[in-house]
């Protein structure tokens, strides 16, 4: 196992890429920028993305799983507004929380439930689950909610001192604890294998009687509950629900996933990935900040070049693989085949 | 009981609509045995082995396991009652690791949590135990088919508990992974499993099965010591002695003159599909190609089309090379092809029999020069009148005339485009008599008229009926060719079964 860490090979290279752009493009910044390279603005990149962090890992596993969620960012939108209005009846924080992961795991069993029992597509269920769960926010109310929770406040400005003066939210760790789960129930669970066996192929793992339809509606919880709690971590972020909050940011999600290196056929991926991405997305976007003349578009217009690059590349090692499985396919059973000379030799007497 | 009765079926029944699949078949599996299910396609053997396994219901019959009657609902119930089945296509997740895919739904676990360092030195023992060394922490696409096959077959050996079939294992492998297979199969053998053995290569019979049970429609022939049945008795079986060749359904018109080549192959081929072969097909000319099912007869027809692309070799069309084949070029250098099976890629069931007859015509003009419905229906009616299809209009759906006439609206369309060369493959199977000796008849009028045909067949006695020339292929490889009063069923038979004799030298068993 240990040999597994330290080789580059075909699985683990897009990791490595993406870790080069993140050193290549830190120090750029950092000699670029002066005050680029401090801790507080690496750590910034953490407690920025906290949110992101969490749910772009709950996606990787859907897309690992050969599926999609979109409704991502409609679900943190809507348990903004849940925690909002919820606080403004006067509810208890730990209330809220639970009602927020509840409403999260809800959407994602049922989008897992469509998806599995009448064989829909995941795009067009979760697109409607996005629907859905948008609406329902404008529904609580167009108005921005401002949360004035005395819990939410004080984990919202807690910081956890770090060496020196650096520090980080209580939602980095969260977002950490979540990814290094991740990691390890994606590698030592059944679930996890499970997962990714579905991504290889559906009918293979029904053959290998795995529990298919289980794997599916699970695999959609987990990433409803991942929004949802990702969705819990942006209320302590900006203290307010609001129904126009994060339009688009699936596609965030989703571009962190790829740039981290989780094949969007499916089946293929490291999940300490989308954090990476996320990370990747963060520096781009504080370049940009650092900069200060560029408009903030300019890094939609980064993060579509570096999709293009890491998709190009993701493909380049696949058909690479391909081209590989010929090769070692002439060359291992014929190494055991020299073994017997004369059996090859009768076959061509018959 | 017998004691050495691993498996045994009784009586085994099964129909689907229409058909009759299987009836009343038995079947006995003894330990430490490799057993040839054989037959020609639609024999039964597919419906045999997945009523063992459950996939379908079987209408009638009874079987035991080890002296048990045991009653599988599904493969996965069957494979926890020992019996494991390798299909022909991989099914295994290829993405995962090679040790993942042995063990998948299994894992072995350490307080809760997969055991990796566990699942992969148990595959490693696994995959050694069938001589096979390969590092099991790599993704089993990185492997060749050969290689994932082999994975397969551990998996299935890990979780059989006495009984491994292995349905056609070896059609995508090539000579040296069949090899490789054989050996570990008779390991397992000597180790006491079972193992049922489904593959249309007779070497392969002769090379590694004790015993063969035959099918044929459905129906047991017989059981069979391998040792003990001749090559010839075993073909014959298969295909049945039906053939007398008494009926004289038209007679080769002389055809001379016309000796000058239309289609030169040199050295066509396909890994996998084909070895290299070379044909000359002449104009006016039915060049015959014969072989069991799997020898390669459907491979050459689709390679001469343009359907698959040869890996090497030469084509010339009238002296013209061809660089590349495709369908269309096909067309327009006047070739037409009837395939094998004509419900899934020869009749568009949903149009009439005046569209499907011009369906071939209106490509080869391509999309802007549209034929009006009127002439469409004069070239349609004319084809009704000319090779006699029965139906009451050109309008009717083709989907309800009958085999033979649904095979004659294709003839239709390809001569609607005046071909130069017709490809038919299998057009007499699985329609009646009397069609079929239309068809045959049609067949040397069309040869007279100066069209070249490559014709395939299983049957041997339309073979020897319409064609000028036959080349015998088998396991992928032309063995010979036959002309004249050389050509019998006899002759064919015997070579189809005993491999190349007289033309040894033409036989390369390529190796």
């Amino acid at each position: 196992m240990k040999s597994l860490y330290g080789r580059i090979s075909h699985n683990n290279i897009i990791i490595f890429a993406t870790l080069l752009l993140l050193v290549l493009l830190y120090g750029a910044g950092s000699f670029q920028y002066t005050g680029f390279f401090s801790q507080q603005v690496f750590l910034n990149l953490f407690i920025d993305n906290a949110y992101l962090i969490i749910v772009a890992t709950g996606m990787a596993f859907v897309i690992i799983s050969g599926g999609i969620d979109l409704s991502v960012a409609s679900i943190v939108a809507l348990v903004s507004m849940v925690a909002g209005s919820l606080f403004q009846q006067g509810a208890n924080a730990f209330v809220v929380i639970l009602a927020s992961l509840a409403i999260g795991v809800l959407f994602g069993l049922g989008h897992g439930y469509l998806i599995a029992r009448f064989k829909l597509h995941p795009w067009i269920v979760t697109l409607a689950g996005m629907f859905l769960a948008r609406g329902i926010s404008y529904l609580i109310s167009t108005e921005s909610i401002v949360i004035s929770n005395s819990f939410f406040n004080e984990v919202s400005q807690y910081k956890i001192r770090l060496f020196g003066d650096g520090f980080i939210s209580i939602s980095v760790v969260i977002a950490l604890v979540v990814v290094v789960a991740a990691i390890l129930g994606a590698k030592y669970t059944a679930f996890g294998r499970a997962i990714y066996a579905l991504g290889g192929s559906e009918k293979s793992s029904m053959l290998m009687g795995l529990p298919v339809e289980r794997t599916i509606v699970s695999v959609y919880a987990l990433s409803g509950f991942m929004s949802a709690l990702g969705g819990v971590v942006f209320t302590f972020y900006t203290l307010s629900g609001y129904s126009l909050h994060l339009l688009g940011m699936e596609m965030d999600a989703i571009a962190a996933c790829v740039i981290g290196g989780i094949l969007l056929t499916g089946g293929f991926g490291y999940l300490i990935g989308p954090m990476l991405g996320v990370i990747c997305t963060g520096i781009i976007q504080t370049l940009i900040m650092f900069q200060g003349t560029l408009s903030s578009w300019w890094t939609k217009i980064a993060i579509g070049f570096l999709l293009f690059l890491f998709m190009a590349i993701q493909r380049l090692i696949v058909m690479q693989k391909d081209r590989g499985a010929t090769k070692s396919a002439r060359r291992k059973p014929a190494a055991t085949l020299q073994n017997q000379p004369k059996s090859v030799n009768k076959i061509g007497n018959l | 009981m017998d004691t050495g009765q691993l498996l045994r079926a009784q009586g085994i029944s099964k129909s689907f609509p229409g058909v009759q699949a299987l009836s009343k078949v038995d079947f006995t599996l003894r330990r430490g045995e490799i057993h040839a299910l054989m037959g020609e396609n639609g024999a039964g053997k597919s419906t045999l082995i997945k009523a063992l396994t459950g996939v379908y219901e079987k209408d009638a019959g009874m079987v035991w396991m080890n002296g048990r009657e045991i009653h599988p609902k599904s493969p996965l119930q069957a494979q926890d009652m020992g019996i494991s089945t390798v299909y022909q296509e991989v099914n295994l997740c290829p993405n995962l690791t090679v040790a993942e895919n042995i063990f998948i739904g299994r894992y072995p676990r350490k307080r809760m949590l997969i055991d990796w360092e566990t699942m992969n030195r148990r595959s490693q023992e696994l995959l050694e135990r069938l001589d096979l060394y390969i590092d099991v922490k790599q993704s089993l696409s990185s492997y060749s088919v050969a290689v994932q096959q082999m994975v397969a077959i551990a998996r299935a050996v890990d979780i059989s508990n006495g009984v491994l079939i292995l349905d056609e294992p070896t059609s995508s492998l090539d000579t040296n992974e069949v090899k490789q297979l054989f050996a570990v199969m008779r390991k397992l053998r000597n180790e006491g499993l079972g193992i049922i053995f489904v593959t249309h290569f007779l070497d392969q019979v002769y090379e590694i099965t004790d015993r063969i049970t035959v099918l044929r429609n459905g129906k047991l022939v017989g059981e069979f010591e391998t040792e003990q049945l001749p090559r010839t008795q075993l073909v014959s079986h298969m295909i049945g002695r039906e053939w007398n060749p008494d009926d004289a359904a038209g007679s080769k018109q002389a055809r001379k003159g016309e000796n000058q080549p239309f289609v030169i192959a040199k050295g066509l081929a396909k890994r996998g599909s084909i070895e290299p072969i070379d044909l000359t097909i002449h104009r006016g000319e039915v060049l015959g190609l014969a072989g069991l099912l799997g020898s390669g007869r459907t491979e050459v027809a689709k390679l001469i089309f343009g359907i698959d692309k040869p890996d090497e070799g030469e084509f010339t069309i009238d002296n013209a090379m061809m660089s590349s084949m495709y369908p269309r070029k096909a067309i327009q250098q006047g070739f037409g092809f009837t395939p094998e099976d004509r419900k899934v890629a020869g009749i568009v069931g949903e149009l009439s029999i005046r569209e499907n007859i011009v369906l071939a015509l209106q490509a080869r003009e391509g999309l802007f020069k549209a034929l009006s419905v009127r002439k469409q229906k004069e070239i349609a009616d004319h084809y009704i009148q000319l090779l006699r299809i029965k139906t009451p209009s050109s309008e009717q759906k083709i989907e309800n005339l009958s085999g033979g006439n649904q095979q004659k609206v294709i003839l239709a369309r390809w001569l609607a485009t005046q071909p130069k060369l017709l490809i038919l493959d299998e057009p007499t199977r699985g329609i009646d008599v009397g069609s079929k000796l239309e068809i045959r008849k049609l067949i040397l009028e069309l040869a007279g008229q100066g069209i070249s045909v490559l014709f395939i067949s299983a049957e041997l006695e339309e073979m020897v009926q319409c064609c000028d020339r036959v080349v015998v292929l088998r396991d992928k490889n032309p063995i010979g060719e036959l002309a004249g009063a050389d050509m019998t069923e006899d002759r064919i038979m015997h070579m189809i079964a005993e491999g190349g004799l007289t033309h040894d030298q033409t036989g390369g068993i390529g190796a």
